[in-house]
């Protein structure tokens, strides 16, 4: 990465804090309503791999705490805001939600509420890939706790059996929504459970987004030649609870204290300093226009924002008016 | 009109569009070398090789959700799954993501895939392998539930399926692969909406799907010849949505319904075909409506209580003529 990308990382990393803030103000204001998962503390993950990948050209997919996941391949704040609070012109059109963010114009192929389900759906992505002879790859986010539903085995079987352009990246936080990982799977580095399958996995700090960034590009790279799958395990730490109906008191504190001592942006932001690419108030002037712009465009835009009609209530369940419902063109 | 088995005709109608559009795949367990466990493939992985007619491992949840993601980016997968028994285990990719994605996405994605799968009690497969399971796929918004009673329905609906944008759940039968019937030479899309008049009458409407069209057909000449009862019975190919103009024009022409399923009564195919009947007709009846259904059991492997679990089109003459007065 360049000064100047991690510079602008540095930015996007804020803004996602940020947002993920202002989604929590919102949550407790009652104007975002359902699930809410967070991402504050795990940033570094998403941008230090994307960064290494081509955003709105290779194909995403997640699990439910998605966001960020969106907005880094190209999704517009604005709209996954207003998707938060169910409006039209969210980017699910208000159907979706906050774990249903779809973006399929840049290649955004959703957030899926079901534990472990996108394993098979992004290897069939890059099946499809494969079948286009496109030069995208699928990468795949999820976190540790899906690695005990049958689906990930199951994925990275066939994935590996047919040699399928699919990254898969573990966001590795050490909980499954309330239990530590050593409560509930045998195994804690996630990366030695693919040697089963004969897939190349590696594992690596996922607070500091340069060594992500490293390992990324040997994993991106690896998929992108047509060598097949890889596994890329990123330790890491979420700082709220699983989601914002979580008391979050299953954590001793010291282990939070030392994770908040790691954070991703707070680390980078040091480096820069350091280096002398950016000043503390550069920093702080960063964060005030991050603040205005989430306030002043993006919460303003989902708050005029029309709800979808109730007239409307049954569009997207089936395709409108296709003709071979009636056996044919005709 | 070639005279063609069921099986033939859903192997002719997936040759056809493999050949048309390279974007068509087909998958599933023993799909390519073997060809297949009832022979829907036989010749298609030689044809078309190892990446477009593609055996799977045993991973039902698995290998139907890869079928499913490649269908988000252009891809027509047609995913047999060896027997529906097994489809339990793809329940979570089915509905979960192909029957929710165009709406969680707000339209912006689609799974056109097509899942092909035999069900029904055959001979002595016992409790694990004699699932009839229409009924759990018909009750999820955007899923399509057909189930072909004869081979130009299965050759049309494979055909109409593979081109349709929605997902579509095909119910077949393990004990039909070998009926015999005609299907048009040139191509034929049948439609996935609505119903056929398998047989016009008066007096009784005898409603099937699938297997059990064949035991109201049975049913009707039996009565005709020997009660002279004159039955019509209407064929519902298309379960997952079920016909309500069919089934209210038939009702109200002939005032009684009998519905006759392979499947357990509770919260199925006649439960619904009931209520759909009292909305749309209630007042039309002479006669309150029945169900002929299987025996809410697990299958058993013992012969005569398997036969005894299972309807057939004895079941339907008794109905109709209980309900005529003449038992």
């Amino acid at each position: 990465m360049t000064p100047a990308d991690k510079k602008r990382v540095l930015r996007e990393m804020l803004f996602a804090r940020r947002f993920e803030e202002r989604c929590y103000e919102a949550y407790v204001e009652r104007k975002i309503g359902g699930f809410l998962h967070l991402y504050p503390g795990q940033e570094a993950c998403a941008f230090g791999v994307m960064e290494a990948a081509r955003p709105g050209h290779d194909y995403v997919i997640t699990g439910y705490r998605d966001h960020v996941h969106a907005i880094k391949c190209g999704a517009d704040p604005k709209a996954v805001m207003a998707e938060l609070y169910g409006k039209e012109t969210g980017s699910s059109k208000g159907r979706g939600g906050s774990m249903h963010i779809f973006d399929v114009e840049h290649h955004f192929m959703g957030g899926y509420a079901l534990v472990g389900g996108p394993f098979p759906l992004a290897a069939g992505i890059a099946k499809g890939l494969k079948m286009k002879g496109s030069d995208a790859i699928s990468i795949c986010f999820l976190g540790d706790a899906a690695n005990n539903q049958g689906t990930f085995h199951e994925s990275l079987n066939m994935a590996k059996v047919w040699n399928l352009p699919v990254l898969y990246v573990c966001e590795n936080n050490l909980y499954g929504i309330g239990t530590r990982i050593d409560r509930s799977t045998a195994v804690i580095d996630q990366y030695k459970r693919v040697s089963g399958y004969d897939i190349p996995a590696a594992q690596t700090d996922g607070q500091d987004i340069e060594k992500v960034y490293e390992a990324a590009k040997i994993a991106v790279d690896h998929v992108r030649s047509g060598k097949g799958p890889y596994f890329l395990e990123l330790m890491t730490y979420r700082y709220r609870g699983h989601s914002m109906s979580d008391s979050n008191a299953y954590r001793p504190k010291d282990e939070e204290r030392m994770w908040s001592k790691r954070d991703p942006i707070i680390m980078l932001r040091d480096r820069l300093i350091e280096a002398k690419q950016i000043t503390l108030d550069d920093y702080k002037a960063m964060d005030t226009a991050v603040l205005e712009e989430i306030e002043n465009e993006i919460i303003k835009f989902a708050e005029a924002s029309p709800e979808p009609s109730v007239d409307e209530l049954e569009k997207y369940v089936l395709a409108d008016n296709d003709p071979y419902v009636r056996g044919g063109k005709h | 009109m070639a005279v063609m088995m069921y099986w033939e005709a859903i192997r002719r109608a997936q040759d056809e569009e493999l050949a048309r559009d390279p974007m068509v795949i087909v998958m599933g367990e023993d799909v390519g070398v073997a060809g297949g466990t009832y022979k829907a493939t036989k010749g298609l992985y030689e044809k078309y090789g190892a990446e477009r007619v593609i055996d799977t491992p045993i991973s039902e949840n698995g290998f139907t959700g890869l079928g499913i993601g490649a269908s988000f980016i252009g891809v027509r997968p047609i995913i047999e799954i060896m027997s529906v028994n097994f489809a339990w285990l793809a329940m979570d990719q089915i509905f979960n993501s192909a029957a929710k994605v165009r709406y969680m996405s707000g339209g912006q994605l689609e799974a056109p895939v097509v899942i092909r799968s035999p069900g029904g009690t055959a001979h002595q497969l016992g409790a694990q392998h004699s699932a009839r399971m229409e009924k759990v796929f018909m009750g999820v918004a955007g899923l399509r539930v057909v189930t072909p009673s004869n081979p130009r329905q299965a050759y049309g609906l494979v055909k109409s399926a593979v081109r349709c944008n929605d997902p579509v759940f095909i119910n077949e039968h393990e004990l039909m692969y070998n009926m015999k019937g005609e299907v048009p030479d040139e191509e034929y899309f049948h439609p996935l909406e609505g119903s056929e008049v398998a047989r016009q009458g008066r007096d009784v409407t005898l409603f099937g799907y699938n297997i059990s069209v064949h035991w109201c057909l049975e049913a009707a000449e039996f009565l005709a010849s020997h009660h002279g009862i004159d039955c019509e019975v209407v064929d519902l190919y298309s379960l997952s949505p079920l016909d309500r103009a069919g089934i209210k024009a038939s009702v109200s022409k002939t005032h009684r319904a009998i519905i006759a399923e392979e499947a357990e009564a509770p919260v199925g195919v006649g439960s619904e075909v009931m209520a759909i009947i009292n909305e749309e007709c209630f007042f039309e009846l002479d006669a309150a409506p029945v169900r002929v259904s299987a025996r809410n059991v697990p299958i058993p492997y013992n012969h005569r209580l398997e036969k005894a679990a299972i309807p057939g089109a004895k079941d339907v003459v008794h109905a109709v003529l209980k309900m005529f007065g003449k038992q």
